[in-house]
């Protein structure tokens, strides 16, 4: 089993009072619950916060927990005799238990009497998970795999974090933060106590082409300053495969052209559009020729002055 | 390691389900969420307070509820205040977002 140094977790000294606990997992608190929190990883560290408070905040909890000695976090060690009696086999595996786990269990033992706890009916815990899809997922609908550790019930009794594999179908539309259930397949119960639920908030992933905004996308499509000036043909990506787009004679950078229906579908028959955005670039060296024959250029285009007109009446 | 062809629920605002089962499991009881209907945070199909039929959706904030009064031990009255605040900041947030200069300036 692990060691979690849970005074430190809530930045705590061995000796602090129970307002002292309770003052510094408010202050954390406030800074990670995830329901409210914009810190990244909030979630995790939020429930490390509250596994910390909910061993320390007991007094009984928090007595078993001291007993354990002062070990590094992340330390292997094996919990005391007595706390083994309450799952009655002297070979139980506490290998893999979660601490946290332990001390629930044991202090719930503690208080019903551990033949009592044997038997009382436990419900299974519910679980969130973070799943990320991507845009092609959406647009195409596509089945992808979940993996998380749920804890089960040992024939001891004990709680070992086990790793599961869910198959998801990501339904085509499928938005951001959209959520889903799956009922029964979190926590396993004990002595008849229903299992656990998992809750699956879905996540889009950064794209490397596209921006998302709703069902539209934007794509930033760069062209040459003579596909600019001349106009164009140029192919782009889009979800559904490359179109070639349409690029007018002088096409300014930032000019926004929409392609109808190549963005994200939504619920209903909704079919978002894409967003093609015009950058101009321009190469980073050139070679003699080139030069020259910009050289030309500047020397004959006498009727395009950009900043004139910009510029005009000075600064005030 | 196996793999599980799961059935998923989606909570979503095209499903319905009953007030006993958003207080099942949501983990709060049907009275909590009855008092969530009276202070608006949740609302019925119908749109009539006494209606007891739910999208989905309200599982997601049934929920929150729960943790939020469970974490920060509020009573009934703070776990409304705070659902509807943090309401209030995400539609703020979205607005602005949809403020924000976007790429592009000319449209055809």
């Amino acid at each position: 089993m692990k060691y979690v140094d849970y005074y430190k977790v809530l930045g705590l000294e061995r000796n602090a009072t129970e307002a002292d606990i309770k003052k510094a997992y408010r202050g954390l608190a406030h800074k990670y619950h995830p329901d409210v929190s914009k810190e990244p990883d909030a979630e995790n560290k939020f429930k490390e916060v509250a596994e910390a408070y909910a061993t320390l905040k007991d007094p009984e909890k928090r007595e078993a927990y001291d007993n354990l000695g002062r070990h590094q976090p992340g330390d292997d060690f094996v919990p005391p005799n007595q706390w083994q009696q309450n799952f009655n086999e002297s070979s139980a595996d506490f290998s893999d238990v979660d601490l946290s786990d332990l001390l629930k269990a044991f202090a719930e033992a503690q208080r019903e009497g551990a033949a009592n706890y044997a038997r009382r009916p436990r419900h299974g815990e519910t679980f969130e998970f973070t799943m990320p899809i991507t845009l092609e997922q959406i647009y195409n609908g596509a089945e992808t795999e979940i993996s998380v550790a749920v804890p089960d019930y040992d024939s001891q009794g004990l709680l070992h974090r086990v790793p599961k594999t869910f198959r998801i179908r990501v339904p085509k539309g499928a938005a951001d933060g959209q959520r889903l259930r799956l009922a029964g397949k979190g926590g396993q119960g004990m002595n008849g106590g229903q299992p656990g639920d998992l809750f699956v908030t879905m996540k889009v992933q950064p794209h490397r082409f596209y921006q998302v905004d709703g069902n539209d996308l934007t794509i930033e499509v760069p062209l040459a300053p003579w596909e600019a000036v001349l106009g164009a043909t140029v192919e782009i990506p889009t979800l559904g495969g490359e179109v070639a787009l349409t690029i007018p004679p002088g096409t300014v950078a930032g000019r926004k052209m929409r392609l109808s229906k190549r963005g994200l579908p939504g619920s209903g028959n909704v079919q978002g559009d894409l967003y093609a955005v015009i950058t101009i670039e321009v190469p980073k060296s050139v070679t003699e020729r080139e030069k020259a024959l910009y050289t030309d250029l500047a020397a004959a285009s006498t009727g395009f002055e950009p900043r004139r007109q910009r510029f005009a009446g000075g600064q005030s | 390691m196996s793999v599980q062809i799961t059935e998923t629920i989606w909570l979503n605002n095209d499903e319905v389900c009953s007030l006993q089962h958003v207080a099942a499991v949501s983990g709060l009881s049907e009275a909590d969420v009855m008092d969530l209907v009276a202070t608006g945070v949740l609302a019925p199909v119908s749109g009539e307070a006494t209606s007891s039929m739910f999208y989905t959706e309200c599982i997601v904030v049934a929920r929150k509820a729960r943790r939020l009064r469970d974490d920060f031990e509020l009573n009934a009255d703070g776990v409304a205040l705070v659902l509807n605040l943090l309401r209030r900041v995400d539609a703020l947030e979205s607005e602005l977002l949809g403020l924000r200069p976007k790429q592009g300036n000319r449209q055809y």
